[in-house]
């Protein structure tokens, strides 16, 4: 038999409805696996069990008299950047203290409402700047995968590193996260799970905590595409909340799993080949350009010539928009407050000791580039390469339905191996990066293994709002590849085997 | 870029936030690094390009002036580290 935490989202939502499995006993297979697991990945920083079993027992209520709604009864993780009410939201930032909100966000609620259990609250990096989740205040998250004969930590990808190892270590069906960079794409390639960004202003940003609000978008983390397919369609919405939520209907993402590519025109960027560029990452997308051959699409070359750019531009926005977004975080209204003697000393020593290096410097640079003389130079300079960027796109999208390219330049690597260098971290958003500039929507699918048998993803680029498109061709690539799951649960002491 | 101490100090002061000398020193470093590799932007020509201000075509959307949520002073105060009288409490700003 399989053991109950192995199911997919879909298998679980069909046995909770054959009624073969209760979403009490779902629950406590989750909230086991997090009491054995939990220490030592580190992906959860405040499991709610007694919340969890609560909504539990709702829902088996509501299954008993036929009343479940489409996500009723199924377990699942939150980024602790969403806002829930009651329960303690920190960014895992020390400035937020022991926030606890007062109003659940938008997309949670939606969760909820369609009858979603919450297992607890995911580690991310502070303020999810990162590509590592080695900034959050908790501490570190450890990948539930190795290199092949190695017991070295390996990073699980952030900023939704929590999310992305939660997933790959069956501590949850599926989890939230949010994308601003490339942090859920980034984090579910190097996991072996699959992540979708969607199209900006399909989902509402309200009571997300906020990191650059031009670029920032919440999708989730998932076991499979058809997965994805069910967690978006109901955590997107239209938001009276969000002036930038859109108010087109949200689609029915499943029925795109398993319809036929035969005809579509994929494109295939020539500068996402880059200097230096792995051989193996080179070899899975080329395995990636045959399956969709194989499956009946037409493959041609495009050229986006601004890629180059989007990275440095977008470290030029993202700060930017920080530095103002986190000018809240003052000690007043929430969150830990630390004496500085006069009011503009209270806010100095709040904010010194609240927030972390990364944080810190990216405010200090978003501070620089937004100041008096420097605003032209850098902020509206990175906003027309960001035009140029959109432009590369939309003439590309002329001439292909969808664009092929790999999700992140290598594997997982080891917990303090890049940490050093800021520049050397931010250059794993190279391939992921120009999709938040653009606002389009991304999603990564895991493709193959590394020479280290770690995960590696392949990453499609859409249309705006054309999330379908990537749902159909992510499935066609995810029946090639197959699913990838980590070898042995070493996390969980008594050794249990899977599969 | 060769960002100085003092200039390290001037943005910290202007973001509020409190850096130790030790950090002047280590982020002076960091942000000339940032910087310098940001200025590869100079290559690119925007002569004739408008900023983006939009990724997706939209109009701000609008409602009706109307109050729709208040009475909510509890909420609001829920999470204060200080509080007095209904207020959020601040250090002494007026002598």
């Amino acid at each position: 038999m399989t053991e109950l935490t192995h199911l997919t989202l879909a298998e679980a939502r069909d046995r909770l409805k054959r009624k073969d499995v209760s979403a009490t006993e779902l629950t406590k297979a989750f909230l086991d696996a997090i009491a054995r697991g939990n220490d030592a990945l580190n992906a959860y920083v405040l499991p709610t069990p007694e919340h969890a079993l609560k909504q539990a027992g709702e829902s088996d209520a509501r299954l008993a008299k036929g009343q479940d709604r489409a996500l009723e009864g199924l377990p699942l993780g939150i980024k602790d950047l969403y806002c829930t009410k009651g329960v303690r939201t920190t960014a895992c930032s020390n400035v937020l203290g022991d926030f606890t909100p007062t109003y659940e966000s938008t997309v949670t609620q939606n969760l909820w409402d369609a009858g979603a259990i919450m297992l607890g609250k995911l580690n991310n990096d502070e303020f999810a700047m990162g590509s590592s989740n080695e900034t959050s205040r908790f501490g570190p998250v450890t990948n539930p995968w190795r290199r092949k004969g190695s017991n070295v930590g390996l990073v699980p990808g952030g900023s939704s590193g929590g999310s992305s190892a939660a997933v790959a270590a069956d501590l949850c069906l599926a989890a939230t996260a949010t994308d601003t960079g490339g942090s859920i794409r980034q984090p579910a390639a190097i996991t072996g799970t699959v992540g979708i960004k969607p199209t900006y202003g399909r989902c509402s940003r309200w009571g997300i905590v906020a990191f650059a609000s031009s670029l920032d978008q919440a999708g989730p983390i998932t076991k499979t595409v058809r997965d994805a397919a069910i967690m978006l369609r109901h955590m997107a919405s239209t938001d009276p909340k969000d002036s930038t939520s859109v108010e087109f209907i949200v689609p029915d993402y499943e029925a795109a799993i398993g319809r036929s590519i035969k005809g579509l025109k994929v494109g295939v960027p020539k500068e996402y080949r880059m200097d230096g560029m792995p051989a193996e990452i080179e070899e899975l997308w080329q395995k990636g350009v045959s399956w969709l051959k194989d499956a009946g699409a037409s493959v041609q070359e495009v050229s986006l010539p601004h890629t180059k750019y989007a990275l440095p531009a977008y470290y030029i926005v993202a700060p930017a928009e920080a530095s103002s977004n986190l000018a809240r975080y003052d000690g007043v209204r929430y969150g830990e407050r630390e004496p500085g003697g006069d009011l503009i000393g209270t806010y100095e020593a709040t904010r010194g000791a609240g927030f972390g290096a990364e944080v810190r410097r990216r405010v200090l640079i978003g501070t620089y580039v937004l100041s008096a003389g420097y605003y032209d130079a850098y902020y509206i300079k990175a906003q027309k390469v960001r035009s140029l960027i959109k432009r590369d796109f939309d003439e590309a999208f002329e001439k292909v339905d969808v664009l092929l390219t790999p999700t992140t330049p290598g594997p997982a690597f080891g917990i303090g191996e890049v940490s050093g260098d800021p520049v050397q971290m931010y250059l794993n958003d190279i391939f992921t990066v120009t999709v938040n500039m653009a606002g389009l929507p991304g999603i990564s699918v895991p493709a193959g293994l590394s020479s280290e048998a770690t995960p590696l993803g392949l990453q499609l680029i859409g249309k705006p709002f054309d999330e379908e498109t990537l749902f159909r061709v992510g499935a066609v690539i995810e029946a090639a590849a197959g699913r990838f799951t980590p070898p042995q649960a070493w996390w969980a002491p008594v050794g249990t085997r899977r599969r | 870029m060769d960002v100085d101490a003092d200039t390290v100090r001037r943005i910290a002061r202007l973001a509020r936030l409190r850096v130790t000398e030790e950090e002047v020193a280590a982020l002076q470093g960091e942000l000339s690094g940032i910087l310098d590799w940001i200025e590869q932007l100079d290559e690119v020509d925007t002569s004739v390009v408008e900023p983006l201000t939009r990724v997706i075509p939209m109009t701000l959307k609008k409602r009706a002036d109307k109050v729709t949520d208040g009475e909510i002073e509890e909420q609001i105060l829920a999470n204060a580290p200080a509080q007095e009288d209904a207020m959020f409490a601040v250090p002494k700003v007026v002598e």
